[in-house]
């Protein structure tokens, strides 16, 4: 059954109701859209940590040390009688920020080895190809901690531009190879021949025709990649090698000492990794409707 | 307005015998997104046993759901029937529990599908899948249900039968496909044969095989045949009896000779008339129907064809009865009576007229292009090869005509035009466009020539680019290539968009929001923009369906007129290229087979191809598809990639002798104006 | 056939040497190395001639290339060299800790493939009732939890309710399989619900796709039970994707592993693997990113061959 567009034979059908496209989304894809408010909530947090916060993060308060959760620490305080609950909100921030600048990062650089690796073609993406390979056989965590071992595991200019890097450069060539197989295939679409035939620049063909196109895989894997990002974040930071003490971070917040307290404070180990799974959760719900949603075929 | 006294009960008419099916009063529904479809809404049809039945109607009538719905296999949990009967023998299949229908598909009734690519299953042996129904219903054993299987592949005429057996569908052809696909249908003896566009996706020869071998053995065998296509001439050669379908119902139903000889309804009529025919010369245009079929979201009421009927009149608002006529013909339309004996006055114009001439200088000329692909078989161990796509081709088009390339799959037609459009490089030889060669051109003088030469594209789904607005495709020539200014450009783009016969209105929409024939048009639109005086239209209305491929070829020869265009236009449907060509290339296997005018080619062919294409493709006239003995090509079509040596015709020439397989033919002018590559005229 | 696979394993080569390359020379990029750390790491005071000694000792004084030759020299051979730390020979290192490793891998393996196979079908049969929902919200959560924390909560609830922690040694299989077993098992099931989501979400979507196919339409118009089309035409065509993914996914399980390992106190080549890196103890790092390559590249090559086996069009080709 091919649902098309057939009232559109009439000269003067409504200038189409242009649905909102929040709304839309919402209505369609309601499982995203929980998802997208998840990430929303988690952002306000991140961005309004000062306000929110009850405590400081940092702040070591032996009186209150190992506090179960009541209402003055509704998460509870750990070891250090820090409260539990402000170091989750200042986490968001760390997460978030690591999680989307190195998932951006490693996405854009992979989309533009992907896209230059299919219209050059050739020479140019039989190398690209082969440096893609090699850099595949890595699991990603194992290459992670390898540019860790390398970069080092002090923050450079006190931003975790090494933590950024170990988690982007994983995504480059994950992305690279997914892109460059969609943008292999819209090269060879009749709308680019139609193009090539009407004589415009390649500059022209690749912004106009190509990238538009690829944008599409472009923002999926971009929403999908968050979430990779910040499981990879906690999970370094878990092992002593990603974020350092003090600042809060959630997969730090598990790890070292922690573990000697499964019983005495299991609020210790329980609040951080909801945390964790709950917006890795949302971002995948929401990337998964994304990608119903921007695929064409569900459009009609 | 004598029509209501036609009004007779059915049962006076109808032959003696019990029909072996009958479909009555059936409703199908899909839920979409959007709302329910009614997709089939009230449709009766019913078979006699041992005849052939076609039902006929547009993409989105409801006659594949309607047999789907027979066989109980409608998608779910989207489609569902939403009332009437399917008698069969005398039990009603809607109400049967899913396991007697289950023990009743592919026992009593068989299925023949669309695409024999992939209605085989490609992980299994073809052995074991003809061999399964045989063993679910008749409880064989693996000895007696091979033996079985390979009588049937001998009936469906798959030599080597035995070792054949053992393969996988991937290394059998479409037509090969579709023949184990009759196997398997064939198995179990059934009563009934539902065949969906058997042919639609083969080759011209190939469809031609298969609907000898289907039409012999059901006479054969004594099957019941139903067959489900958009293709009127197939109706004319192989049915009894036709079911014409439009909007999710029947509005003509009646023998086949009746229905085309004096059809009674104006789908029916209007049908006939927008199909380009093989037997009728171009000196016409194609009445078309205009407009689109409706939305079956919400459908109007009254008669459904009557907003691009041609005989409308005012009682169309009301609901059509089916006027009977003899011979158990009838027809849902008011005017029916007036319409068979030819009274019916139109109440809207058609369109007519002729095409103007065009001078003699030549615009395009090609010498001795060839193209030669390396081709890398699949996975690593593939070998290396070389398709010889086009080979050695010359012709020439004159300023303000249509050279037609006809041709079947993998002939080239394709490469030609991509050739021309410098999309590929050629291997060798020369195309000269005002004198000046293509292949030699440089970049820059390409970029420069690009404005006079365009193209549209077969698929107008892929062809347009979905991210864009209407607007903005057909205002990027305008602004990037012809430097006009965007205000400018908005207005010219509305003017583009009238003349490819679509609204200014439009320009605000995406691709995705225009039905098949308004892309094709706006694909048009686009090449119009570049003020070309040569348009390649690579197969631009075989993806349509035939009311719009009317209104598409139509436009076409407007804007040829008007604006003096010269096309060079490839297509495999040899009744098109004939509306709309004033010379014809015959091609096969990358080689040109014959050449001439259109009407000596049509009239006289001299090449045995061009001969055997003429006489594979089925006219849509009964009377005359039964004087002629369709002569059906055997064998396959090869592999270019490894073309028979001499004559590549020669493997499939009923003429064919020795030297055929020694000396590559040349091109010879045999008759003035008529060139041949054949050593045997 | 044969050729094919010695073909595949040629290619194998270049890649593998690719990543011996990249990670042999990247690491060496950095400036500070393991000696420093090792003798000054402390806040020591050690003479600039000792850590030369040192150096010279551990070859870091030769040419870079000097040292890749070498490198590469003793893996021929299979001599890994010495960890810097340690002293003791890499292989040594890692034979001791790769079976317990090993043994996680393919039991968490083994039984997410085989939650994942049945659940992933289930939802694509029911899809869209409540069942189907469970099982992908499920699944969704599978990508979400981190390992290491599903472990750290199985601690917790075995703690609390069995009085069980993980144990401090490894009990061998051999030794006794029941002690291993129930040692083991834990982080099997930490690390593979992620690898079962993967697996069953992709069994999902490929059973729904291909029973959208024209060949299922086909196998139902001839009468086949309803249980032989899901059994014999729609599984065997759906498994190729599936497949592909429990391939892919293999390296995941074992980067899941370096972290879980933890959790557990077990000793395996992940905790090798963390430790190796936080004192830039190259030779192990570089030795076991090469291993883990290899056993991905190697699980790859099986899946491709299983997919050979499942798919007459590559069987032919």
């Amino acid at each position: 059954m091919t649902a098309i567009d057939q009232n559109a034979g009439a000269p003067t059908v409504a200038r189409r109701r242009q649905p909102n496209p929040v709304l839309a989304f919402i209505r369609f894809q309601p499982l995203g859209a929980a998802g997208l408010l998840v990430i929303l909530i988690m952002a306000a947090a991140a961005i309004f940590a000062d306000v929110i916060a009850p405590y400081d993060p940092e702040a070591i308060d032996f009186m209150a040390m190992l506090t179960a959760p009541s209402w003055e620490h509704p998460f509870g305080t750990d070891a250090f009688g820090r409260d539990i609950m402000t170091r989750i909100i200042y986490g968001a921030r760390t997460a978030l920020t690591i999680g989307f600048v190195s998932s951006f990062v490693g996405c854009s650089l992979g989309a533009i080895i992907g896209v230059s690796s299919a219209y050059f073609g050739g020479r140019v993406d039989l190398t690209i190809q082969r440096f893609i390979d090699i850099l595949l056989s890595y699991p990603i965590i194992v290459l992670a901690l390898v540019v860790v071992a390398v970069v080092g595991r002090q923050p450079i200019a006190g931003i975790d531009i090494n933590l950024i890097l170990a988690i982007a450069i994983p995504i480059i060539p994950r992305v690279a190879r997914v892109v460059r197989s969609a943008a292999l295939a819209i090269r060879a679409m009749p709308y680019v021949d139609a193009a090539r035939a009407g004589g415009y620049s390649d500059a022209h063909i690749i912004f106009r025709h190509l990238l538009p196109n690829v944008l599409a895989p472009y923002l999926i894997m971009l929403t999908a990649y968050v979430a990779q990002a910040i499981l990879l974040e906690a999970s370094l930071s878990f092992l002593g090698l990603g974020v350092s003490e003090p600042k809060p971070a959630w997969g730090l917040m598990l790890s070292g000492d922690s573990s000697n307290f499964y019983q005495e404070a299991p609020w210790m180990i329980i609040f951080p990794g909801v945390a964790i799974s709950l917006t890795v959760f949302a971002f995948n719900l929401f990337g998964d409707s994304l990608r119903d949603w921007l695929d064409p075929k569900f459009k009609t | 307005m004598s029509s209501a006294t036609l009004l007779e009960p059915t049962h006076t008419q109808t032959a003696p015998t019990a029909p072996l099916i009958s479909v009555e009063d059936l409703r199908v529904e899909f839920s979409t997104g959007r709302g329910v479809v009614k997709a089939v809404d009230g449709v009766n049809w019913s078979v006699q046993p041992g005849e052939t039945m076609a039902l006929v109607g547009e993409s989105g009538c409801g006659k594949s759901v309607s047999a789907l719905a027979v066989m109980r296999l409608l998608a779910k949990p989207a489609g569902r029937v939403a009332g009437g009967r399917i008698m069969f023998e005398g039990r009603d299949l809607l109400t049967l529990p899913e396991s007697e229908m289950r023990e009743l598909r592919g026992r009593d009734i068989s299925m023949i599908f669309q695409e024999p690519m992939t209605s085989l299953n490609p992980t299994l042996t073809i052995g074991l899948q003809i061999m399964e129904p045989l063993k679910i219903h008749l409880g064989m054993s693996d000895e007696q249900a091979t033996a079985r299987a390979i009588e049937l592949l001998g009936l469906v005429g798959i030599p080597d039968a035995e070792r054949r057996l053992g393969q996988y569908p991937h290394q059998f052809s479409g037509g090969m496909r579709q023949r184990v696909m009759i196997a398997i249908g064939l198995a179990c003896n059934p009563k009934l044969i539902i065949a969906d566009e058997p042919t639609t996706a083969l080759d011209v020869t190939i469809q031609a095989q298969i609907l000898e071998l289907m039409k012999d053995l059901s006479r054969r065998l004594g099957i019941t045949l139903v067959i489900i296509t958009h293709n009127l001439g197939i109706v004319a050669r192989y049915a009894d009896r036709v079911a014409v379908m439009y909007a999710g119902r029947v509005v003509e139903e009646g023998p086949a000779d009746q229905v085309f000889g004096a059809p009674r309804h104006p789908y029916t009529i209007g049908l006939m008339r927008s199909v380009p025919r093989l037997d009728r010369p171009r000196e016409y245009k194609l009445a078309t129907i205009e407009g689109l079929p409706p939305n079956l979201l919400a459908p109007p009421s009254g008669c459904r064809f009557a907003a691009r009927c041609p005989f409308r009149i005012e009682k169309c608002a009301i609901d059509p009865p089916y006027h009977y006529a003899g011979d158990g013909q009838r027809s849902a339309c008011h005017r029916a009576e007036e319409l068979a004996q030819g009274l019916a006055e139109q109440t809207a114009a058609v369109v007519a007229g002729t095409v103007g001439q065009a001078t003699t200088e030549p615009l395009l000329v090609v010498r001795g292009l060839t193209k030669h692909f390396e081709v890398r078989g699949r996975g690593l161990m593939g070998t290396k090869g070389t398709v010889r796509a086009v080979e050695n081709v010359s012709f020439s088009i004159e300023k303000g005509r249509t050279l037609g390339l006809v041709g079947e799959s993998g002939c080239g037609k394709t490469t030609i035009g991509r050739t021309i459009l410098r999309l590929e490089e050629a291997t060798g030889g020369e195309v000269r466009f005002e004198g000046e060669d293509l292949v030699t051109a440089s970049r820059a003088r390409m970029k420069a020539l690009r404005t006079k030469i365009q193209v549209i594209f077969q698929d107008p789904y892929s062809s347009l680019n979905p991210r864009m607005l209407v607007g903005d495709i057909i205002a990027e020539p305008l602004i990037f290539r012809r430097g006009i200014k965007k205000r400018e450009a908005r207005e010219r783009v509305a003017e583009l968009l009238v003349q490819s016969g679509l609204y200014a209105d439009m320009a605000d929409r995406y691709p995705h929001q225009l039905s098949g024939g308004q892309r094709q048009r706006v694909g048009i639109a686009r090449a119009l923009a570049m003020e070309p005086s040569f348009i390649v239209c690579d197969e631009p209305v075989s993806a349509l369906d035939v009311s719009i491929q009317g209104q598409i070829i139509n436009l076409l020869d407007e804007l040829q007129e008007r604006l003096g265009l010269t096309y060079l236009f490839i297509a495999h449907d040899l009744a098109v290229v004939r509306h709309i060509s004033h010379r014809i290339v015959v091609m096969y296997l990358g080689r040109v087979m014959e050449m001439a005018d259109r009407d000596e080619l049509y009239a006289a062919p001299l090449h045995p191809y061009t001969q055997a294409l003429l006489d594979a493709a089925p006219v849509p006239d009964p009377a005359m598809e039964r004087a002629r003995q369709p002569r059906a090509l055997t064998g396959e079509l090869p592999s270019p990639l490894a073309p028979p040596s001499g004559c590549v015709f020669h493997t499939r020439c009923p003429m064919a002798s020795a030297e055929c397989r020694q000396t590559v033919p040349e091109v010879r002018e045999i008759r003035p104006g008529h060139f041949a590559a054949c050593i045997k005229i | 056939m044969l050729r094919y696979l010695t073909k595949r394993i040629l290619l194998m080569i270049p890649t593998l040497l690719g990543v011996a390359v990249l990670t042999f020379f990247m690491l060496r990029v950095v400036p500070g190395d393991i000696v420093e750390l090792k003798l000054r790491g402390d806040g020591g005071t050690v003479t600039q001639e000792v850590i030369d000694r040192e150096r010279t000792r551990l070859g870091l004084d030769k040419p870079l290339v000097i040292q890749f030759a070498d490198w590469m020299k003793g893996l021929a051979t299979f001599d890994f060299g010495t960890s810097m730390w340690t002293g003791r020979p890499v292989a040594e290192e890692i034979s001791i800790r790769i079976g317990l490793t090993l043994q996680v891998a393919v039991m968490a393996a083994i039984i997410s493939v085989l939650i994942a196979l049945p659940l992933g079908t289930i939802s694509a049969l029911f899809r869209d009732t409540w069942i189907d929902y469970v099982v992908r919200v499920v699944t969704i959560a599978g990508l979400a939890v981190p390992s290491f924390w599903l472990g750290m909560l199985m601690i917790m609830g075995l703690l609390t309710y069995f009085h069980w922690s993980p144990p401090v040694t490894y009990t061998p299989f051999l030794t006794d399989p029941l002690a291993n077993m129930s040692q083991l098992i834990w982080p099997a099931l930490a690390v593979g619900y992620r690898y079962s989501a993967v697996v069953a979400r992709m069994v999902r979507s490929s059973i729904i796709e291909v029973m959208k196919e024209d060949y299922i339409r086909t196998a139902r118009a001839k009468g086949v039970f309803e249980r032989l089309v899901v059994g014999r035409h729609a599984m065997r065509n759906a498994l190729l994707p599936a497949i592909t993914v429990v391939g892919l996914e293999f390296a995941f399980l074992i980067g899941g592993l370096v972290v879980t390992e933890q959790v557990f106190n077990l000793n395996g080549i992940g905790r090798l693997f963390v430790e190796a890196v936080s004192r830039n103890d190259f030779i192990i790092v570089q030795t076991l990113v090469l291993l883990i390559a290899v056993m991905f590249t190697v699980v790859n090559l099986l899946v491709d061959l299983l997919y050979g086996v499942l798919d007459p069009r590559i069987r032919f080709a």
